[in-house]
């Protein structure tokens, strides 16, 4: 789908754990050609300490109704602003922007790992996976129980796993301890979260010799390829992760 | 009808907006948001003769109404862009200038030497100020006497009409804009990033990799048009204004401090279609004044 700059209206925001909040947009987009992995770039406006638009991946897009969500954690000014949209705002946004990850075939073995608010892109993933005849496997990771997000949309699309750091939910430690990863094998692993996690997931499928591919968030100024702000360091060199990413298959990462 | 075409110095723009090397890619980036042939030139990303990664990650920070940038000039160098990229930027119907730049004097010449064969490039800006490479860059423009070997070499080999980059990273920016007028530019450009720096109090880390980078931004605007109205005055040849062009009222303030044409760069971020806004803002402003062409604004300060 060509990108485009859109005035967006708020059906709906609401806060779904302490901090974090999932806002539904109208786009009146109906079947777009909206991909798993990409993001939009939202405009803070009236804030005073953000000058440059925010990246939010796409959380879920309903190709019927136009509605696109995201989920956003308050992290400084700009998600704390756009946390407070109500019912009726508009939102200016540029999107969709970015690669997107690349689904399974028939029959593949599929795991989501997300940890934190980097499950936002996998709900999405997860559901067009279902559509495609794949119950995928997520393997959620948190702090603790507290910040675990509600999971009901995920179990309705596959078999949902967690774990905590701290063991008040689920089994206690980091995703790549879950014992989901020692029981079964995947083909497919798909990966969002902090670095470090991605890291380790990452280690753990070269391992293994498993397929996976990672969504990184790199600071961005424009989000469309032109700032040459938000590289990273590939086998192919210097590529952007806003236009040749933000999903990277790990072979190609220098990590 | 308002005429909003301008003449540097020779050279025809459509109209005064020009978008500002670094911040519109090679032109193709916006085709899905502008008609980009309705600027009136645009300043692609800067180019040297070998191919540059530009500097570590992270390479921008955001500040107070602008933001730090340390890209370093990463391109794929002169030879992919004459194979790759011409061919694609021909097709536009606007004034394409390359943003020209080196490590040394021999750089320069060798791109300006090459660009000379590409019969679409009408101009190139000549960018001796990026503070974001170690040699070369923003030594040319900071130093009174490498200025003006840099852009004399370049004279030699570039005929057609040749725009000079000023870096505000000096004492008395005029003097660089003297030293350019005397070597036979054509019009200046003014100004690049201010030198600035970012840093994380907790951490205690500086916020590019770098440590220091280059300021854009609405930030730097104040800074921007005073040098715009000094160098406007003291130079005959035309100047380009640019420095944190938000919307077409910035576009006029510099219009009117003394610059002929402008230039949009950080502001493309954000919204990647102000630029023909900002046009259409321009002809506006022009209409409501009743002037009949764009070029009464420039100089028109009240005093
Ligand atoms: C492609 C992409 C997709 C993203 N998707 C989501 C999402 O779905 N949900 C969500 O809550 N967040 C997402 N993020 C992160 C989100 O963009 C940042 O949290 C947000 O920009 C912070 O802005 P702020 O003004 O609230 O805070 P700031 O004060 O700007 O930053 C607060 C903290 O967040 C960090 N931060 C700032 N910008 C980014 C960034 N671009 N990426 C990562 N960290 C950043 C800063 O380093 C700082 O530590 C995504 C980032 C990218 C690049
Ligand atoms: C990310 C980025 C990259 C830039 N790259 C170049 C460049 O390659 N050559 C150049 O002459 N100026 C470069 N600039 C400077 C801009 O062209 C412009 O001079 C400066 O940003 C001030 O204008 P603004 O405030 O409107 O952005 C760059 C600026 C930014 C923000
Ligand atoms: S954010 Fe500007 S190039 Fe990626």
């Amino acid at each position: 789908m060509t990108r485009q700059i859109r005035d967006v209206k708020v059906l709906n925001n609401r806060e779904i754990s302490k901090g974090v909040f999932i806002l539904d947009l109208s786009t009146g987009l109906v079947d777009a050609a909206i991909e798993p992995g990409q993001f939009v770039q939202v405009k803070i406006e009236g804030s005073r300490e953000t000058f440059l638009r925010r990246p939010f991946s796409v959380h879920d897009y309903d190709a019927s109704t136009g509605i696109l969500s995201l989920l956003v954690q308050v992290a400084g000014p700009g998600s704390l602003k756009l946390s407070g949209a109500g019912k009726g705002d508009s939102l200016n946004i540029v999107f969709p922007l970015g690669n997107s990850f690349t689904l399974p075939l028939n029959g593949e073995r599929v795991l989501l790992v997300g940890g934190g608010c980097g499950v936002a892109p996998l709900l999405y993933l997860g559901k067009r996976i279902r559509k495609a005849g794949i119950e995928p496997q997520f393997l959620l990771g948190f702090r603790e129980s507290r910040s675990v997000l509600e999971t009901g949309e995920y179990e309705l699309v596959g078999k949902v796993s967690i774990t905590t750091e701290d063991g008040s939910m689920g089994e206690k430690g980091f995703v790549t301890q879950h014992s989901v990863l020692s029981v079964d094998s995947f083909d497919r692993i798909y990966c969002c979260g902090p670095e470090p996690m991605m890291k380790a997931v990452a280690a753990y499928a070269l391992r293994t010799d498993t397929w996976c591919e990672v969504s990184l968030e790199h600071l961005m100024a424009c989000g469309f390829g032109v700032c040459l702000c938000c590289v990273v360091d590939t086998t192919a060199g210097n590529l952007c992760t806003c236009t040749d990413g933000p999903v990277f298959n790990i072979k190609n990462l220098k990590w | 009808m308002v005429d909003l075409s301008v003449n540097l110095n020779g050279l025809v723009l459509k109209n005064p907006v020009i978008t500002a090397s670094g911040t519109f890619g090679y032109g193709s980036e916006f085709d899905d948001f502008i008609d980009v042939s309705r600027l009136g030139g645009i300043i692609l990303k800067g180019i040297t003769a070998e191919p540059r990664e530009g500097n570590p990650y992270p390479r921008m920070a955001e500040t107070a109404s602008g933001m730090l940038n340390s890209v370093g000039l990463q391109n794929k160098g002169i030879g992919h862009f004459i194979s790759e990229i011409y061919p694609v930027v021909s097709e536009y119907d606007t004034q394409v200038i390359l943003n020209v730049n080196g490590n040394n004097i021999d750089d320069y010449v060798k791109v300006a030497g090459l660009v000379s064969g590409l019969g679409k490039i009408n101009a190139i800006e000549l960018n001796i100020s990026c503070p974001n490479v170690k040699m070369g860059g923003m030594a040319f423009g900071t130093v009174r006497q490498s200025a003006r070997e840099v852009i004399r070499a370049v004279r030699n080999v570039w005929n057609r009409h040749l725009m000079v980059k000023l870096s505000p990273n000096v004492t008395n920016i005029t003097e660089f804009a003297v030293i350019a007028e005397e070597e036979g530019a054509d019009s200046v450009s003014l100004i690049n990033t201010l030198l600035g720096m970012a840093v994380d109090s907790e951490s205690r880390r500086p916020r590019l990799a770098t440590v220091t980078g280059g300021l854009s931004g609405p930030a730097v605007k104040p800074v921007a048009l005073r040098m715009v109205w000094q160098v406007s005055r003291a130079v005959k040849i035309p100047v380009v204004g640019l420095g944190g062009i938000m919307n077409a009222a910035d576009a006029v303030e510099f219009l009117i401090a003394g610059a002929s044409a402008i230039q949009v760069g950080t502001a493309s971020f954000i919204d990647p279609d102000i630029s023909v806004r900002i046009i259409d803002g321009i002809g506006d402003y022009c209409r409501r004044h009743s002037l009949s062409r764009v070029t009464q604004i420039t100089g028109s300060l009240e005093l």
